[in-house]
């Protein structure tokens, strides 16, 4: 298990004072100032070092995202833009970082933004996070008072601002060109790559967007040093990570750990273990709605990194692992999540706008049994044909679930329609 | 799709909202005050009983220099703008798997038995509105009810009749969670963090 000492969030259960003072107690803001002073490319260096891939959910290397900002302006202002949209269902960490810890995410905001030669850094928050808004906002307040942001932010001799903007709604919002979207005051609907944020994003200037927790454990990255975050965790799949425990365990939780920790240790050490014991498992979504989901003889040894989930052919996503014990109607449990991709769809892709409701009327037919056999493959063709088809990986996100459920729990679903048909003979 | 409601009623920000509204488009790049819009919407919402008029949006488009049709846009894509009158307590019950697995099905019962109302329908007093969400973003504290602004996490049929009837006599339960728990750790208390770090 990981050491305490080894934790980056010391106050992800708000049992300490969250605001400033709190905050340096903790060790953040301490001496920033040094942090800057070494220089844009050392920073970025000492990011690609420690190995971070974005906690967001794609894991791109958070340090190489950062060197793709201009060096030098052509006369447009950088811009750092967070995501802290977290609308992932199962996942429901960088609310903790926002309400109890905001003073690493904005100490993070200046490093990163400094690092990528950003004027300012936009914080995007759900809507629905509104104490959590509440929250930074005081935070931002007491950087300001304080000197650590704004002008010769933390006597850096740099200038930064941070501005949060709360957003009202949309699941969406949540990739990043809706992001910018969104933040222009527009309806949420994703652009097409290229160009890329760092080119033209918003306002037409080049913006990075990154999740919260990745900004907020970059200054502790880089004052530990080299060999810290890149000695924790597998290679490739380094450093701690924040997990999120929900659905069927005996105490569900939030929890700080190492990348790779094993998903059956992850749940009994942390989460209280599996309602009515390990046995008693069906299956367990590992990173957030949009991963394919495991059934338990592949969550008996799994280790929970990006690597071995993908090699699963599942993923890390954000770390969101929704368990689900035998009592559990599997099928419905997706059908749930296929309502929630056709909730947030956008609208602006036809097989994405049309796809998702079509799938979840059939995902309807196979809960309640009324569907022919036929129709499972029928499914799995149409999510291919919304798979890879569509501006943003929306789309992906909604087949993937259904796709897991019919690898690997068909014989469930074929089963439910056999007895449908029995009992309509009968 | 959505209607808007014209109400025939005038709507403008109080001289305090003036001020806030202004703050807001301070925060954007000049020339780029579209940006406030969501902003703008938000606060106009609260000024108006927690829902947009027609009256609302046009007044929030006059005060940006922004048409009336880019505010309809945002106003209707996003799911937090109410563009109908809603109770006094607008319950919003997340529904997605994290809280299904964890009975937010029962919740959904007390408000039908309780205060006879189903997604989407408002109380006849106009105390309660009921609205099925997709996921707050809580989940290890789930199932969660958002009651306005605030969130009331770990709930099952009976905790949640008690903040019902804690709201219906006027009164303020405590937001947050419903069960003897600190936040997301895990019942009966945090097994990390132990050491002392800090302030601890």
């Amino acid at each position: 298990m990981l050491k305490d000492q080894d934790r980056i969030f010391t106050n992800l259960y708000g049992i300490h004072d969250w605001k400033l003072a709190g905050a340096k107690k903790r060790g953040v803001w301490d001496n920033t100032k040094a942090l800057i002073e070494q220089g844009q490319d050392a920073i970025i260096d000492g990011m690609k070092e420690s190995g971070l891939r974005g906690r967001g959910g794609a894991g791109f290397p958070t340090g190489l995202k950062w060197s793709f900002m201009p060096k030098q302006s052509d006369g447009r202002p950088s811009y750092l833009v967070v995501n802290a949209d977290e609308s992932e269902p199962g996942t429901c960490k960088d609310r903790e970082i926002m309400r109890f810890d905001p003073h690493r995410l904005l100490e993070g905001c200046l490093v990163a933004g400094f690092a990528m030669r950003a004027i300012a850094a936009y914080i995007y928050i759900r809507g629905e996070f509104v104490q959590e808004a509440i929250n930074l906002e005081i935070a931002i307040q007491e950087a300001y008072a304080d000197g650590l942001i704004g002008k010769n932010a933390a006597n850096s001799g740099y200038d930064f601002d941070i501005y949060l903007h709360r957003g009202a709604g949309a699941y969406i919002c949540g990739e990043e060109t809706a992001l910018i979207e969104s933040l222009e005051g527009n309806k949420g609907q994703p652009r097409l790559k290229p160009p890329f944020p760092a080119n033209v994003g918003v306002w037409g200037c080049p913006s990075t967007v990154n999740n919260v927790e990745s900004i907020a454990v970059a200054p502790e990255i880089l004052r530990r040093g080299k060999g810290w975050f890149s000695g924790l965790g597998r290679p490739n799949n380094t450093g701690t990570k924040l997990f999120c425990v929900s659905g069927h365990v005996n105490k569900p939780c939030n929890v700080e750990e190492e990348m790779g920790i094993p998903l059956k240790e992850l749940i009994e050490k942390h989460a209280g273990g599996v309602r009515g014991g390990w046995d008693n498992l069906l299956a367990i979504i590992p990173g957030g709605s949009s991963v394919p989901l495991l059934p338990k003889s592949i969550c008996d040894d799994v280790l929970m990194d990006f690597d071995s989930l993908r090699d699963v052919q599942s993923g890390l996503g954000t770390a969101a692992v929704i368990v689900m014990d035998k009592s559990t109607d599997v099928i419905r449990a997706i059908e749930r999540l296929s309502h929630f991709y056709k909730h947030e769809s956008c609208g602006q892709c036809t097989p994405c706008r049309e796809g998702t409701g079509w799938m979840w009327r059939v995902m309807q037919r196979l809960v309640s049994g009324e569907a022919e056999i036929a129709e499972i493959d029928m499914l799995i063709n149409v999510s291919k044909r919304i798979e890879g088809h569509t501006i943003c990986a929306l789309g992906d996100a909604a087949a993937w679930p259904i796709q897991g459920l019919v690898r690997h729990f068909r014989p469930v679903i074929e089963e439910r329609i056999k007895s449908r048909k029995a009992v309509k003979a009968a | 799709m959505s209607q808007v409601i014209a109400t025939g009623k005038a709507f403008e920000f109080t001289p305090e909202n003036v001020k806030k509204a202004k703050v807001f488009i301070a925060k954007y790049p000049k020339g780029r005050q579209q940006s406030a819009v969501m902003p703008l919407l938000d606060l106009a919402q609260r000024q108006n009983e927690n829902w947009l008029s027609r009256e609302a949006l046009e007044y929030v488009g006059n005060f940006l220099d922004v048409p009336y049709m880019r505010v309809l846009e945002v106003a209707t894509f996003y799911t937090m703008y109410n563009l109908k009158p809603v109770g006094k307590y607008f319950l919003q019950l997340c529904r997605t798997t994290p809280c299904w697995l964890r009975g937010s099905d029962d919740l959904e019962a007390v408000c039908k038995n309780k205060l006879g109302i189903s997604n989407g329908e408002t109380t006849e007093d106009g105390m309660f509105s009921l609205l099925e969400v997709e996921c707050l973003g809580a989940c290890v504290n789930a199932p969660v009810v958002q009651i306005n602004d605030d969130f009331y996490e770990d709930l099952n049929a009976k905790n949640f009749e008690v903040v019902l009837d804690k709201l219906a006599k006027g009164e303020v339960p405590p937001k947050g969670p419903q069960i003897d728990r600190i936040n997301s750790a895990p019942e009966g208390g945090p097994k990390t963090l132990l050491e002392k770090t800090g302030d601890a």
